[in-house]
Order: C-alpha cells, then structure tokens, then sequence
C-alpha cells in the first residue's frame, strides 16, 4: 500500500508555556480582549444589575448603594470593570474597523493595537482620578 | 467544469454569531453614549434626575434592548471562551447550561429591574 511508503511524520514540538511565548502586540490586545470579556461576564453584568436596582428602589438605597461603592475595595473592582470595559469597547470598535477592511496591513495592525492598549489605561486612570 | 451546487459545512452559527457579535456590540456602544450623554446633560449623577431618567418608557425600552445585547453578546463570547479551553465534553456541556439559565436568569432580572416598580 502507498501510504506505508511514507515516512512517519515528525513529532512537532509543542511549545505552549504561556510565560515563555512572546505574543505579538495584537496577540496581546487579543488575549486581553478576552480576559476584559470574562471579568464583564462574571462581575461586570451581575454588579451592573444590582447597581441599577439599587439606585432605583428608593433615596436610602441610592445613598445606601454610593456608601458601600466607595470603600477602597469597592472602588478598587470599579476601576478594574472599568478597564475592562474601556478596552472591550476600543478593542472591540478595532475589530469593527478591521471588518471593514480598515487597517488590515501589519503596521496599521501593530499601531492600533497599541493605541488601544495606552487609551484603555490612560482613559482608566481618567476615571480613577474621578473616582477617588 | 460545472460544480455541483450544494452547502458544505454543517450547521452556520458562525456567521450568526459572528453577526450577532457585531449587532450588539454596536447597540451597546450606542446605548453606553446615550447614558454617558444623558448623565452630562444632567451635570452629573443624582438620584431625582437618574429616577426621572428611567421614567421614561422609552429609556426602559432601550435599556432592555441593551440588557438583551449584553447578555446575548456575553453568551456568543463565553460559549467560544469554553469551546477553547474546556476540553472534555461533560465539563463543557456542564458550564455551557450553568451560564445559559445564568443569563435566562439575568432577563428576568433585567425585567424586574426596569418594571418591577411600576
């Protein structure tokens, strides 16, 4: 039979340490796009629903509710939902211009990714300035 | 030469999903715009403005709108999260009906936050 004339494929090297592997910068952009997701999903929906409950049941609650959002630990969890909303969002409108066909070459895609990256941050800060 | 006309791939949720992901990733940047307006049109966050802002049927209806963009985009974006890294399918199937009535339960929620005062 033909196929046993071939040769047994090499093994390939599996190569997977997540601390060694050195992602491109829209690798990264990638990973922390899926990382804002999951902490949206866990904390960030459910937080968002009691928060608006809250807020709406009656003057007491709202106070009630601004009372226990602004111990440190509170805010602490806000900034980082916050992060991770603020990098959702931008990544997210990247991978909508990238549909587009908008900055689909290697330098544009490097660039963007690393505006989205520093807005993210810089806009985080902005709001944990505000928060504090 | 002529080809014969037939589909073939299986079962096309991924340019659903990928459509999906899309729709309500815009109906949400929208929406987060329109409270970040509404609240600066309101010098800021109090408790008579934001209760007259959700008084308003049509901000209720936006905000449902918004809530179900959410859950949905959550849902698409945490079913391709377990589909990459929980491999045995017991585990898998496990988590995907624990974050499905999760999210059913989060409608109901939803509901209740919006209309349960009226």
């Amino acid at each position: 039979m033909a196929a046993l004339d071939r040769p047994a494929p090499k093994p390939r090297p599996v190569y997977l340490n997540l601390f060694a592997i050195r992602l491109p910068l829209p690798g990264f952009v990638s990973i922390l796009h899926r990382v804002s997701g999951a902490l949206l999903f866990l904390i960030g929906i459910p937080l968002l629903l009691w928060v608006v409950q809250r807020s709406l049941a009656s003057p007491d609650a709202w106070e009630q509710m601004r009372a226990t959002l602004s111990t440190p630990l509170s805010k602490l969890i806000l900034i980082v939902l916050a992060w991770a909303y603020l990098h959702h969002f931008i990544a997210g409108i990247r991978h909508l211009l990238m549909d587009m066909h908008w900055g689909m070459d290697l330098k544009s895609a490097r660039q963007s990714s690393a505006v989205t990256i520093v807005l993210a941050i810089l806009l985080t800060l902005a709001v944990a300035v505000k928060l504090w | 030469m002529v080809m014969p006309k037939r589909v073939v791939v299986g079962a096309h949720y991924g340019w659903r999903d990928w459509l999906v992901q899309r729709v309500s990733a815009v109906v949400m940047a929208l929406y987060t715009l329109l409270v970040l307006f509404l609240v600066v049109r309101n010098g800021g966050l109090d408790y008579a403005a934001w209760k007259a802002t959700f008084s308003s049927e049509i901000f209720r209806l936006a905000s449902f709108v918004f809530m179900l963009s959410l859950l949905w985009h959550a849902w698409v974006g945490v079913r391709n999260i377990a589909m990459d890294y929980l491999k045995p399918v017991g585990v898998r199937l496990t988590f995907q009906v624990v974050v499905i009535v999760l999210l059913i339960g989060y409608v109901g929620w939803t509901i209740q936050v919006l209309w349960g005062g009226v």
